[in-house]
């Protein structure tokens, strides 16, 4: 690895005020498990790493019930999945964060480091742009906030600007009769990146047996991840039932825009987004009706 | 410039320079000579540098030295009490649980680190605490074997 300064202010301000006087030549470290391979392997280069988890804003990590749950941009995935509340209330992130990598990587990676390394295949961002997310950003210029579907702008690459920090996500309250879930397709059972994802939001009416409004969001069949918005939308006032859902998954392959790669063929990724996205509506709806989301 | 680092290493407190850019697997290595902790692939797939940092199990491959200020971090080498094997240790031995032995001491931290969150683990629960830890001589029947047999040990001594 080529030699680089390190810093880990304690105060946001000082962190941009580096960030920003140091320009593209510097690089931001959360939990370092992408940046430090990126770092080493020459994909990136860096004259001052940015160590940003001594700042109390970026670890925060806040959840009451009935409330928005924020998560400041270094907690990590581990601290999310020990979490029984957010379980509750999120769980398809809590499904996504257990599954990227295995518990030493989960240890260290951040959400917001798997949102701000913008891989197309990020097991997280799908539940993120499910729930609504929003990204708070501080910068030389003062603060912005963009929700997360408007986050990343191709592989490896957002909206971030020079001298700019992804400081916190928030994730808003999602309301009575939700449920959500994400899965990925793996050759393996674990430590592997998406061939296919997909993460689906339901909310159901009073019965359970009609959905009132659903979102399915798409990971590693487009260069970002992309929202099924025609599927999504055919969904409001159907039945909760597997023909539905898999009537659901035929609609979804429609948004994906998948490639040939290592990992798969763009027609065996397409083949997938419907199979993932019938599988995690069920399971969705099944959260509801079991009460395991917690109603809000 | 080189960094100065605070830090507790089992158990012990230890003071070390490096140069930013060093990984902690690097200066546990070549400037502390805890040599117990393996470098595998050097990118976080195979688990062999676990080390626990703040009690959490981590690739040291995947930690920048310099982060270690102010840490606790627990190596291979500090498991063994005063000459005596942790059970992990003695069930590894007991159950052959190794072949060639690179990726053993990464397995006995990720499994002491399971175990002492989750003292009965299932099968399942301790190949998917395992997973962050590649093993390509035995297989990983007998690695799964020696964790229940070590939690067995461990429940036996506590009753």
């Amino acid at each position: 690895m080529i030699d680089f300064e390190y810093t880990a202010p304690t105060h946001l301000d000082a962190a941009i005020k580096q960030l920003a006087a140091t320009g593209e030549k510097a690089q931001v470290l959360a939990g370092g498990t992408d940046i430090i391979v990126q770092l080493q392997e020459g994909h990136r280069s860096a004259e001052l790493v940015v160590d940003i988890k001594k700042i109390p804003e970026l670890t925060q990590f806040e959840y009451c019930d009935g409330e928005e749950l924020k998560l400041g941009a270094g907690v990590t995935c581990q601290q999310i999945y020990d979490d029984p509340k957010v379980a509750a209330a999120f769980p398809a992130l809590t499904d996504a964060v257990r599954i990227i990598g295995g518990w030493q990587i989960q240890s260290r990676a951040s959400v917001g480091g798997n949102l701000c390394n913008s891989s197309p295949a990020a097991d997280s961002i799908a539940p993120l742009i499910a729930y609504n997310a929003l990204a708070h950003i501080a910068g030389p210029n003062g603060r912005r906030t963009v929700p997360v579907d408007q986050f990343c702008t191709a592989p490896g690459r957002n909206i971030l600007e020079d001298g700019e920090l992804l400081v916190t996500l928030t994730l808003p309250r999602q309301g009575p009769f939700n449920g959500s879930a994400y899965q990925r397709f793996i050759p393996r059972n674990e430590m592997d990146i998406a061939v296919a994802g997909a993460g689906s939001w339901v909310r159901l009416d009073e019965s359970g047996n009609h959905i009132k409004d659903a979102k399915i969001v798409l990971s590693a069949v487009a260069p970002i991840p992309v929202i099924a918005e025609e599927a999504s939308q055919w969904l409001i006032g159907k039945a909760v039932s597997e023909a539905n859902f898999a009537e659901a998954g035929e609609l979804a392959r429609r948004a994906a825009s998948p490639i040939d790669d290592m990992r798969g063929t763009a027609e065996y990724r397409t083949h997938l987004v419907g199979v993932l996205t019938r599988r995690t509506l069920a399971k969705a709806c099944e959260r509801v009706q079991q009460g395991s989301s917690k109603v809000l | 410039m080189k960094t100065h680092v605070t830090t507790t290493i089992n158990g012990e407190s230890v003071e070390f320079l490096c140069q930013p850019r060093q990984s902690l697997l690097e200066v546990l290595r070549d400037e502390l000579s805890l040599t117990g902790c393996k470098e595998g692939c050097n990118n976080g797939n195979c688990g062999a540098c676990t080390v626990m940092l703040n009690g959490s199990p981590v690739d040291s491959c995947l930690v920048l030295a310099v982060e270690a200020e102010e840490a606790t971090i627990e190596t291979i080498e500090g498991v063994a009490d005063k000459g005596h094997l942790h059970p992990l240790q003695q069930c590894f031995l007991e159950g052959a649980a190794l072949q060639c032995g690179i990726c053993t001491p990464g397995f006995i931290m990720a499994a002491k680190a399971l175990l002492e969150k989750n003292p009965q683990p299932t099968e399942e629960e301790i190949r998917f605490g395992l997973a962050g830890n590649l093993c390509r001589c035995t297989g990983y029947d007998k690695i799964v074997r020696a964790v229940q047999a070590a939690a067995e040990l461990q429940k036996e001594s506590v009753s």
